[in-house]
């Protein structure tokens, strides 16, 4: 359960393999676990993350971007107004795909994934060029897209505290997408910033109880510049 | 052209359409700014997507928590009675319509209120965040933005030429020169920026504008 770092917990992700990495931003980003994932070299990976980095290249998911590691992108904020990340760059000359997902749908779809429901009807979207080809039903007199379930091989998370059992709770804004996405993967792995004794987090505040969670590490602390 | 209003001025208009009670969302750019605009006597909840509720002001260099922050990532207070929770509840509250209020940044606006704020056609990639979700979820969306583009062309536009965020979705446009209206009939101008003509405004709108019997300066 618990791993010596991060290199140990990400040592088995194979090439080909479909990877959440949670965060909203610069918060609650496991950026301990990508850099380990970089070092790693898995190729030809398909991430399901919010956005694919460039806010803090040097640290985030443009590590493996410019590695050369990433064969698609499913995310809802994948670029920045006024910069240029590598992926974009990569995205416009076809080499990494791009799978644009509204916020909430791809939060829903992770939910689902987690959850055993394979597809569900949205309101969002609707008549938007992101609901093309996709099938729509009418309830109430109201038109809803179809979407489907999202799922994962590995999710990497970042949460603030963990107890030995895997029992987490996160910190401010940065719990965001993580503690969805460590329910839709085959195997889990937390970065936190503490490991505690089993016992020692209060059962009515966990937030990701420890039956969604494979692999803990302490992370390294990263410095979030602002901009 | 009229410069018009200052990006802060858009904002303390914009807070004056808030309501005790409202539980609003303040989309990327321009918008976020409003949080450090809410009149002290209006009780309003600030709601962020990333999956927090009850949010203030932009925060001052020594208040900064770095995992304490707004929808474009900038440090923002928190205020008594906040809460946390995760992006899919997050997204539950807005589709289900428990967001009362949307504040948008926008690229066009057209006449019928249909928003584009997701992609510039010409870049060739976008991001959607959680915007088609908050035009489907909000009861009220209001589009706040630069009147016209850097080359001076027109935003409010007959039918938009950028990918739609949302058809219809839009009830309220205030821009840097007015406060228009999306009605049934058409735009309403109902308010004009101060030392701006109801003809200036018209000039740099592509449809037709109806002026409101009641059209008046903007107050902040």
């Amino acid at each position: 359960m618990i791993y010596p770092g991060a290199e140990a917990a990400v040592a088995d992700i194979p090439d080909g393999a479909t990877i959440m990495v949670g965060g909203f931003g610069v918060t609650g980003v496991p950026f301990t676990l990508i850099k380990a994932l970089a070092d790693r070299g898995a190729k030809n990976l398909t991430l399901i993350a919010n956005s694919a980095g460039g806010r803090l290249p040097d640290i985030d998911l443009t590590l493996l971007v410019k590695n050369g590691q990433v064969r698609k992108v499913i995310a809802s904020y994948p670029v920045y107004s006024g910069r240029v990340s590598a992926f974009e760059e990569r995205h416009l000359r076809g080499e990494i795909e791009l799978e644009m997902v509204p916020q909430g749908t791809f939060a829903e779809r992770i939910r689902a994934g987690g959850a055993g429901i394979p597809a569900f009807y949205t309101p969002t979207g609707r008549g938007t060029q992101l609901a093309r080809d996709k099938e729509v039903r009418v309830f109430n007199g109201q038109e809803f897209v179809l979407e489907f379930a999202l799922h994962a091989d590995f999710a990497l998370i970042k949460a603030h505290r963990a107890d030995k059992t895997g029992n987490l709770v996160y910190h401010r804004a940065a719990r965001n997408f993580n503690p969805v996405m460590a329910t839709a993967a085959e195997i889990t792995i937390v970065e936190v910033d503490e490991i505690v004794e089993t016992g020692t987090i209060d059962p009515e505040a966990v937030v990701t109880p420890s039956i969604y969670v494979d692999r803990i590490v302490k992370g390294k602390r990263h410095e979030i510049r602002f901009d | 052209m009229k410069s018009g209003l200052t990006r802060e001025l858009i904002c303390m208009r914009v807070a004056r359409e808030f309501r005790d009670g409202d539980y609003v969302n303040l989309g990327i750019g321009l918008p976020t700014q409003v949080s450090s605009f809410v009149p002290g006597n209006v009780n309003v909840t600030l709601h962020c997507e990333n999956g927090m509720m009850g949010y203030g002001r932009i925060a001052h260099e020594d208040e900064i928590d770095p995992e304490l922050v707004n929808a474009g990532s900038e440090p923002v207070t928190l205020k008594p009675g906040a809460s946390f929770f995760d992006s899919a509840t997050s997204f539950a509250m807005i589709r289900g319509g428990h967001v009362n209020v949307t504040v948008m940044g926008a690229f066009q606006v057209s006449e019928e209120g249909d928003l584009a704020n997701w992609m510039r056609t010409e870049r060739g990639v976008g991001s959607v965040g959680g915007a088609m979700d908050l035009v489907s979820g909000s009861k009220k969306v209001i589009a706040a933005m630069e009147h016209t583009t850097r080359a001076g062309h027109p935003r409010i536009v007959k039918k938009c030429t950028h990918p739609l965020t949302g058809k219809g979705c839009v009830n309220l446009i205030i821009t840097s020169l007015a406060v228009i209206e999306v009605t049934p009939a058409g735009l309403m101008l109902k308010e004009v920026a101060p030392g701006v003509t109801a003809e200036e405004v018209q000039n740099v709108t592509e449809p037709r504008l109806f002026i409101s019997p009641e059209l008046k300066e903007m107050e902040f």
